[in-house]
C-alpha cells in the first residue's frame, strides 16, 4: 500500500512536466492514476469484507518502535475510495476550471501531493506514520487555501487554517505519544487490545484531551469551526475535495479509528457528544445566514461534521452504522454540491444568492446534479440522505446521556440545513430571477458537468439500491468502526415511522424558514456584529499578542547591540549553570595550601590586567592589559604540565593583538558608548560569570578522580597512535571527528566574518550611518 | 595597510617571514610527539602572514600569499575530510588511524592522522588570515 501512496507523490512531482506536453488533457489523463487506484481497492473489498485485512509494514527507526506500517480494513478503504474517486474527479474538473491559467501545472501538483498524503492517512496503521500523512495533509492544505496568493485574504485564510490545525496536530502529537508509552505500541490496529487498559489508565484524560485537540481542529469543531468558512479563498475544486469530502473527515477518521480502544466512556460520550451538538446548531444556523452560496455550503459541511461527531460520540453499534451511512451521504452530496456551485461562479461569474435566480434553464445538468445533492442533504426520501436521516434518529436513541437534548438541537439543525439546502438546490437555480449575473449563464464544458452529475448519480443509485451496493461498502467500515462485526439493515417501510414524521416535521419548518429567508435575513442584521465575537476574534487576539510579543522579546533579546547578548548569554549561563552546580554539587570547600609562589604571582598579574581592562581609558590600554591576562593564562598552563595549551594560548594572545590593532580605526572612543547604570549591570554580571567559573573549577577540582579514559589514552597514544604527545593524539586521531567538527566552525566564522566585511564595504556610504 | 612605515620592521621581517614559516611547519610536524601541531602551526603561520601586513601592507601579503586565504580553508577543510576516508575502504570507521610501517625521520611513523593534522593546519592559517585581511581591508 506504500506504492499507491509514493505513486501519487511522483505523479504530484511530475505533473507540471505533464502539463507542458499535455496541456488540456492533463487533468483527464493525470485523472486515470487515482481512478485505477479506485479500482484496486475495490478489489480489496472482498477480503476486508471477510475480515482480512491487507498489511504492510516496515521499520521506520527501530529505537523507537516506529513503523511505516500500512493496514487496509473496512474505515480505510471507504476513506481510500472516497480519496481517490472524488480525487479523479476533481482532476478531469479542475481541468477545465483552470482552462487556461498558467497556474494549473502548481494546482496539479499540490493536489496531487494532497492526495498521496490523504491516502497514506487513512491506511496508515502505526500511529506516527498516521501523524506525519496527518500534517502533510494540513501543508499541503495551506498550498492550496492560498492558491490566490496575490489576495491578501487567501493568505490570511490559509494562514489562519495552518496555525489552527497545527497547533491541533502539535496536541494531537502529544496525545499520540502518550498513548504510545501507555499502550505499549503505536500500531493503531493492537491498540484495540489494550482498550481496558487504557481506558483504566490516570493519563486517559489527558491523552483524549490531546486527541480530540487534533480531532476538532481538523474536522473544524465548535470552537475551532471558523477555519473552514475562511478557508473558501480556495478555488472550489479544492474546497469540492479538501474541504468537504475528504480532510476534513480526518478527524471523524482518528475518532472512527481510536473508537474501539478509547471509546465508550462517560468522558468521550460527553465531551464529542457535546462538540458535536453544538456544532450542529452552530454551523446550520450560520449557514442559513450567508448569501454566498460557497460559504453557505461550507457552514452546512461545519453542521455535517458536527453530526458525524456526534455519532462517533454516541459510540455504540448503530451509531456506528449510521456514522459511516452518512459519512458517505455527505462526501456524495457535498462534493456534487461545491462543484456544482463552482461550475455555476465560473459559467454565471457570482455565487451571491441576490443575484441568482432561474439558472437551470442555462445550466440544465449543473442544475440537476446540484437539486438531487440538495434533496440529498435536506434529508428527504427518497435520496440517500434519508437513509442516513433515519440511522441518525435511530442512533440518537441510543444516546447514553441526555438524549432529548441532542435530538431537540440536532433537529433543529436538519431543519436550518433543510432551508438552506432550498437555497441551493431550488432558489438559485429554479426560482424566480432576481437579477442580472455578470456573465450570461450557459452550460459548462463537459468536464465542468461530469463531477457533480457523476457524484449525484451515485447518490441516486446509492438510494435506489441501498443493500446491495451501498450496504457493501459501509458495513466493513462500521464493523472496523464499532470493533466488532455489525450487519447493517435497512429498516423495513412502515409508513408513518417516527423518522418519517419527524422529517415532514422538519420539512415543514425547513419550508418556512425558506420562504422567510429574505425578511430574516433583514431581522438578523443586528446581530451579524456578534459574529465578530466569535472564536475568530479569539484567535485574531491571539496572533496580535503573539506577534506583539515575539516582536517584544526580538528587541529586548537581539537588539544588535554586542554587550547585550553577552549580558544574555553569560547571564544565562550563570542562573543555569549556577543552578545545577548548588543543587548538585553544593559550593565548593576550596584549600589553597599547595599554591606556590611563582603560581600566585602569575595569577595576581592576571588579576591586575583584569582590573586595568576595566579601568583603561584608551582601546589600546585596554588591549594590552587584556594580554597581561592571556600571557598570565600561557604561564600558568606551562607550571602544570600544558606546553601545547601554553603554546597555542601565546599564539592566539599574539593574533588576538593583531586583530585588535586592525580595528582599533573601526572602534568608537571607550566610555562614550555605556552609561554608569549599564556598567553597574555589566559588572554584576561579569562578578556572577567570574564566580560560576571559579565555582566549576573549584568543584570540578574538589570531585576529581583520576578518569579510566585519562589513564587510557596515556597508556594507548604510542601503541595505537604512534604519538607520544597526548594532546595531539586526542586531537587528531582519538577524538579526530570533534577536530573535524571544530574546524569546521572556524571556517563558518571566518566566512561570517568575510560577509560581514564585505557587506559593509560594498553597501553604500549613507547606509552606514 | 601599514600601521607605520619603518625600515627596520621591514629589514626583520624579511628574515623573520621565512623563519616563522618554517617554525610553523616545525610545530606542525612534530606535534605528534612533541608539543606542537596542526592548530598551532596553523596560528603561527598566519601571525607570519600578519608580519608582512604590518611591515610592507595589505597588498604585499595578500601577494605572499598568492592565493585568497579562503583556498586554505576549504583546501585543509577537504583535506582533513579525505584523511578520514581510507580506513571506510576496508570496513573501519571514518577517522581511524591508518600507518606506513617505515619510520621515518622527525616525523616518526607516517599515517592518516598526520595527514589530518595537515588540514588543521591549511584550516587554521587560512581562517586566521581571512580574518586579519578582512578587517585590515580599507574602506574604499
Amino acid at each position: 500500500m506504500l506504492t499507491p501512496v509514493l505513486t501519487l507523490f511522483a505523479l504530484a512531482a511530475i505533473a507540471p512536466g505533464l502539463q507542458r506536453v499535455l496541456r488540456e488533457r492533463t487533468g483527464t489523463v493525470l485523472a486515470v492514476v487515482p481512478a485505477a487506484l479506485f479500482g484496486w481497492f475495490v478489489t480489496g473489498l472482498d477480503d476486508v469484507t471477510r475480515g482480512e485485512a491487507w498489511m504492510q509494514s516496515w521499520t521506520w527507526v527501530d529505537e523507537l518502535g516506529i513503523h511505516l506500517a500500512f493496514r487496509l480494513d473496512g474505515l480505510s478503504l471507504l476513506f481510500a475510495l472516497l480519496v481517490t474517486g472524488i480525487g479523479a474527479l476533481v482532476l478531469v474538473y479542475a481541468g477545465g476550471y483552470f482552462k487556461g491559467d498558467a497556474r494549473l501545472p502548481r494546482f496539479y501538483a499540490a493536489i496531487l501531493f494532497f492526495m498521496g498524503a490523504m491516502l497514506g492517512l487513512v491506511l496508515a496503521d502505526d500511529a506516527l506514520s498516521l501523524f506525519v500523512f496527518w500534517e502533510l495533509t494540513s501543508v499541503s492544505s495551506y498550498i492550496l487555501i492560498g492558491f490566490n496568493h496575490e489576495k491578501e485574504e487567501s493568505r490570511a485564510s490559509a494562514l489562519q487554517a495552518l496555525l489552527v490545525t497545527g497547533g491541533g496536530g502539535l496536541a494531537l502529537l502529544a496525545g499520540l505519544l502518550l498513548l504510545g508509552q501507555v499502550a505499549g505500541t503505536t500500531q493503531l490496529s493492537a491498540l484495540e487490545a489494550q482498550a481496558a487498559a487504557i481506558q483504566s489508565h490516570p493519563l486517559y484524560l489527558p491523552i483524549l484531551l490531546l486527541i480530540l485537540a487534533g480531532a476538532f481542529t481538523k474536522s473544524a469543531q465548535f470552537p475551532f469551526h471558523f477555519w473552514l468558512p475562511g478557508a473558501m479563498a480556495a478555488p472550489s475544486p479544492v474546497s469540492a475535495y479538501l474541504h468537504s469530502a475528504t480532510m476534513v473527515k480526518a478527524g471523524i477518521y482518528l475518532l472512527a479509528r481510536l473508537n474501539p480502544a478509547l471509546g465508550g466512556t462517560d468522558e468521550w460520550h460527553y465531551i464529542i457528544m457535546v462538540a458535536g451538538t453544538l456544532t450542529i446548531v452552530v454551523g446550520a444556523v450560520l449557514a442559513y445566514g450567508q448569501t454566498d452560496l460557497k460559504r453557505l455550503l461550507a457552514f452546512t459541511t461545519v453542521s455535517g461534521l458536527g453530526t458525524l461527531t456526534l455519532l462517533v460520540g454516541i459510540s455504540t453499534e448503530l451509531s456506528a452504522q449510521a456514522a459511516m451511512v452518512f459519512l458517505v451521504v455527505h462526501a456524495l452530496y457535498k462534493a456534487a454540491l461545491f462543484l456544482g456551485i463552482g461550475t455555476l461562479d465560473h459559467e454565471a461569474g457570482t455565487r451571491d444568492l441576490g443575484r441568482l435566480g432561474g439558472i437551470a434553464r442555462a445550466m440544465p445538468l449543473t442544475a440537476a446534479a446540484v437539486a438531487v445533492s440538495a434533496i440529498s442533504m435536506a434529508g428527504l426520501p427518497p435520496l440517500f440522505g434519508f437513509v442516513a436521516k433515519e440511522f441518525f434518529y435511530e442512533a440518537k436513541h441510543e444516546a447514553p446521556h441526555a438524549g432529548q437534548l441532542v435530538t431537540l438541537l440536532s433537529f433543529v439543525g436538519s431543519a436550518f440545513v433543510a432551508a438552506a439546502s432550498g437555497l441551493v438546490g431550488w432558489r438559485a437555480f429554479l426560482g424566480p430571477k432576481r437579477g442580472e449575473t455578470p456573465k450570461p449563464p450557459h452550460e459548462g464544458s463537459p468536464a465542468l458537468w461530469l463531477g457533480p452529475v457523476l457524484l449525484a448519480g451515485v447518490s441516486l443509485l446509492f438510494s435506489l439500491l441501498p443493500e446491495q451496493l451501498a450496504f457493501s461498502l459501509i458495513q466493513p467500515a462500521a464493523t472496523a468502526m464499532h470493533g466488532e462485526h455489525t450487519e447493517l439493515v435497512l429498516a423495513p417501510w412502515v409508513g408513518m415511522s417516527p423518522a418519517f414524521v419527524q422529517s415532514l416535521v422538519m420539512l415543514a419548518i425547513g419550508v418556512v424558514l425558506y420562504l422567510l429567508h429574505d425578511r430574516l435575513l433583514q431581522l438578523g442584521t443586528p446581530l451579524r456584529r456578534l459574529a465578530g465575537w466569535g472564536p475568530a476574534r479569539a484567535y485574531r487576539l491571539t496572533l496580535d499578542r503573539l506577534v506583539a510579543f515575539a516582536k517584544w522579546q526580538t528587541r529586548l533579546l537581539q537588539g544588535g547591540v554586542l554587550g547585550t547578548y553577552i549580558l544574555i548569554v553569560i547571564g544565562t549561563t550563570v542562573l543555569l549553570g549556577g543552578w545545577v552546580l548548588l543543587d548538585r554539587v553544593g559550593w565548593p570547600d576550596p584549600t589553597f595550601d599547595e599554591a606556590r609562589a611563582h603560581e600566585v604571582l602569575a595569577a595576581a598579574a592576571m588579576v591586575l590586567g583584569a582590573v586595568l581592562v576595566v579601568r583603561a581609558r584608551s582601546i589600546l590600554f585596554a588591549v594590552a592589559s587584556l594580554g597581561l591576562v592571556g600571557y598570565g593564562l600561557a604561564l600558568l598552563f606551562l607550571f602544570f604540565g600544558g606546553p601545547d595549551l601554553a603554546l597555542t594560548q601565546l599564539a592566539v594572545e599574539t593574533l588576538t593583538v593583531i586583530l585588535f590593532v586592525l580595528l582599533l580605526r573601526r572602534l568608537p572612543p571607550l566610555r562614550s558608548r555605556s552609561s554608569p547604570s549599564q556598567r553597574v549591570r555589566a559588572a554584576v554580571v561579569a562578578l556572577a560569570g567570574g564566580a560560576l567559573m571559579t565555582g566549576i573549577v573549584l568543584a570540578t577540582a574538589a570531585t576529581y578522580h583520576p578518569a579510566p579514559l585519562r589513564e587510557y589514552f596515556a597508556r594507548a597514544s604510542v601503541p595505537l597512535a604512534h604519538g607520544r604527545n597526548v594532546v595531539n593524539v586526542i586531537l587528531v586521531d582519538f577524538r579526530a571527528l570533534d577536530t573535524l567538527g571544530e574546524i569546521t566552525v572556524l571556517t563558518v566564522a571566518a566566512l561570517g566574518v568575510v560577509g560581514l566585511m564585505r557587506l559593509r564595504r560594498d553597501a553604500p556610504e549613507e547606509d552606514l550611518k | 595597510m601599514i600601521i607605520r612605515d619603518s625600515l627596520i620592521l621591514r629589514t626583520t621581517t624579511r628574515f623573520l617571514f621565512p623563519l616563522t614559516l618554517v617554525f610553523s611547519i616545525f610545530l606542525l610536524v612534530r606535534g605528534h610527539n612533541e608539543p606542537g601541531g596542526g592548530f598551532v602551526g596553523g596560528l603561527a603561520a598566519a601571525s607570519a602572514f600578519a608580519l608582512v601586513l604590518a611591515a610592507d601592507g595589505l597588498e604585499k601579503a595578500r601577494r605572499v600569499l598568492r592565493v585568497d586565504p579562503l583556498v586554505f580553508v576549504g583546501t585543509g577543510l577537504a583535506v582533513a575530510l579525505l584523511s578520514g576516508l581510507p580506513p571506510l575502504l576496508d570496513g573501519g570507521a571514518f577517522l581511524t588511524g591508518h600507518w606506513l610501517d617505515a619510520k621515518i625521520p622527525v616525523i616518526g611513523h607516517l599515517g592518516t592522522p598526520f595527514v589530518f593534522d595537515v588540514g588543521v593546519y591549511l584550516t587554521v592559517l587560512g581562517v586566521a588570515a581571512t580574518i586579519v585581511f578582512e578587517l585590515a581591508e580599507e574602506r574604499p
